[in-house]
């Protein structure tokens, strides 16, 4: 707790060695609190954390020893050198780039030709690969990673879980933060995390089974006025877009698509399209929000 | 979503833009027009924040003709910076201010009328239906209130075109979805709306899109077109198949 702010909220969960778990949420939802306490940089208000047996709170060097932690801010040393940065948090730990040269390699190689440049003035994808050589050069067995991809654009939010599925597969701990629901589907599992509670805790899609109603893809020639229509149809539970599509859930679950169907017809809907359709990450993370009235627009 | 009528407000033609021997913009060509909602894609580092600081008066081309609300990008920067609006998720508002002293202070700053400040705050705080929190301070309220208000703050002195860079990035599903909707009133209102995205879903909400790599304008079409054209399902294929 922050004086009155329940940043988490009797948090608990357990994570297994050598998995890629991922806690999917907005901003302002509680991870980096979460991962602070992880990494014991934050006492928790009450409560218990262990990591490898170690408690966080206790056995804080040891913490700190078997963690490799990336803040979601970069926060590296702008004036010194990328070789000079990797160079220093090898040596903190006690060891050295060669020892552990085979584990960064793959993230490494990609801005090494770059060694001699100042941290501050790499560009945002690169000084995310020197943050991520950092947090691994002391080779930890648990990897907590805040945000990594916040920002970074589709490409390369492809090419950095590429790099965290191959250090995966060499044995690594992952725990890693996203607001970007789509890559709850990377994780071997994931908690959905708002306003400090887990909101739901299974393999993705597990958790996607989990949603009870029947999805509906609805789509026409005019996908803002569809929505508008949608909204005020009486046996709607929730209409949200989703590109160019409208995700639609019935009050009812046996809802009668002919009625529907006539409703947007008469509403003048030209190429209407209603489709059965199976429910993603979001589409889920949307319905719980709503059952928890957590969502800032209820 | 209205279709745009093809009256440009943006004029963009050959623009370079040099660091040195660095060439950020390369030979950019484009129109944007009036209420139409403009996806800027691509991937980072691609040189779309230099091509949006020249668009925004804040950096002047190397070459090419670049006009904005039919200012010049070279000689009339100042004209450009009081007929647009900027809003992004990293400066939004002030948080030691309240709702409406946040309001009072932009509306200063871009000359609105004095007499016309009251109505149009009402109204922009009712459309948004946050009025009666309008003596609450920015820094007290949720992240999706923020950006609302940080939008509508962005629009109050009914610019003739809203830059947003990144303005979802963080929020929540619902209220993203929320925002999207807020951007459509906008644009129906006539007010263009020019937006970077990393959520490839937001890109289909835009009339058009473009895509930038290494400087260029890769593909620039409606997201339906560019789909067909690349024969990909969405737009998330289409950028993994057209960057790099």
């Amino acid at each position: 707790m922050y004086g009155e702010v329940r940043a988490l909220d009797n948090v608990s969960f357990e994570i297994s060695e050598g998995e890629l778990f991922g806690f999917i949420g907005p901003d302002g939802a509680g991870k980096s609190s979460l991962f602070r306490i992880l990494t014991s940089l934050l006492l928790a208000t009450s409560g218990k954390a262990t990591l490898c047996g170690f408690d966080t709170e206790k056995d804080f060097k040891n913490i700190r020893n078997i963690t490799g932690y990336m803040p979601g801010r970069f926060s590296l040393y702008s004036d010194l050198s990328v070789e000079e940065n990797l160079e220093f948090f090898a040596t903190v730990f006690g060891t050295s780039i060669k020892e552990n040269y085979d584990l960064i390699h793959d993230v490494y190689c990609q801005i090494e030709p770059f060694k001699t440049r100042l941290a501050g003035k790499l560009s945002g994808g690169m000084k995310q690969k020197l943050a991520l050589s950092c947090a691994l050069i002391h080779k930890p067995r648990v990897l907590i990673l805040d945000e990594p991809t916040t920002g970074v654009d589709a490409v390369s939010r492809k090419e950095f879980w590429e790099l965290l599925k191959g250090l995966k597969s060499k044995g690594i701990t992952i725990i890693v933060s996203t607001p970007y629901m789509d890559e709850a589907q990377l994780c071997d599992r994931v908690a959905l995390i708002q306003h400090g509670k887990i909101l739901a805790i299974d393999k993705p899609s597990e958790i996607t089974k989990s949603y009870e109603r029947q999805l509906f893809g609805i789509s026409s020639e005019n996908i803002h006025k569809l929505l508008v229509d949608l909204r005020v149809y009486p046996g709607v539970l929730h209409a949200y877009a989703f590109g160019q599509t409208i995700h639609y859930t019935g009050k009812d679950t046996t809802e009668n698509l002919d009625n529907l169907w006539s409703y947007l017809k008469e509403c003048g809907h030209a190429r209407l399209e209603i489709n059965p359709i199976e429910p993603g990450i979001e589409d889920v993370f949307i319905d719980l929000m709503q059952n928890e009235k957590l969502s800032v627009e209820q | 979503m209205n279709e745009p009528n093809g009256i440009p407000v943006i004029r963009v033609k050959n623009m370079m833009k040099k660091f040195g021997d660095f060439v950020a913009n390369d030979n950019l060509n484009f129109e944007v027009y009036k209420g139409e909602i403009f996806g800027f894609l691509g991937a980072n580092g691609a040189g779309k924040t230099t091509a949006m600081k020249v668009l925004c008066g804040l950096s002047v081309p190397t070459s090419g003709e670049i006009t904005v609300a039919g200012y010049d990008a070279y000689t009339q920067t100042e004209e450009i910076k009081r007929s647009i609006g900027y809003m992004s998720q990293k400066f939004s508002l002030y948080e030691d201010l309240t709702v409406e002293e946040n309001f009072q202070f932009y509306a200063g700053i871009y000359k609105v009328p004095a007499k016309e400040i009251k109505p149009r705050l009402e109204e922009s705080l009712n459309k948004v239906g946050l009025f009666e929190h309008r003596k609450k301070l920015i820094g007290s309220l949720p992240l999706g209130w923020k950006q609302k208000l940080a939008f509508s703050v962005a629009t109050f002195h009914q610019p003739e075109i809203v830059f947003l860079d990144e303005p979802t990035s963080g929020v929540d599903p619902v209220a993203r979805r929320n925002f999207w909707e807020q951007i459509f009133e906008t644009s129906d209102r006539g007010i263009t709306v020019f937006v970077t995205t990393h959520y490839m879903d937001e890109a289909e909400y835009c009339n058009r899109v473009s895509i930038m790599d290494q400087g260029k304008i890769v593909a620039l079409d409606t997201p339906s077109k560019l789909k067909e054209l690349y024969q990909v399902d969405n737009i998330f294929d289409l950028f993994l198949k057209i960057v790099r």
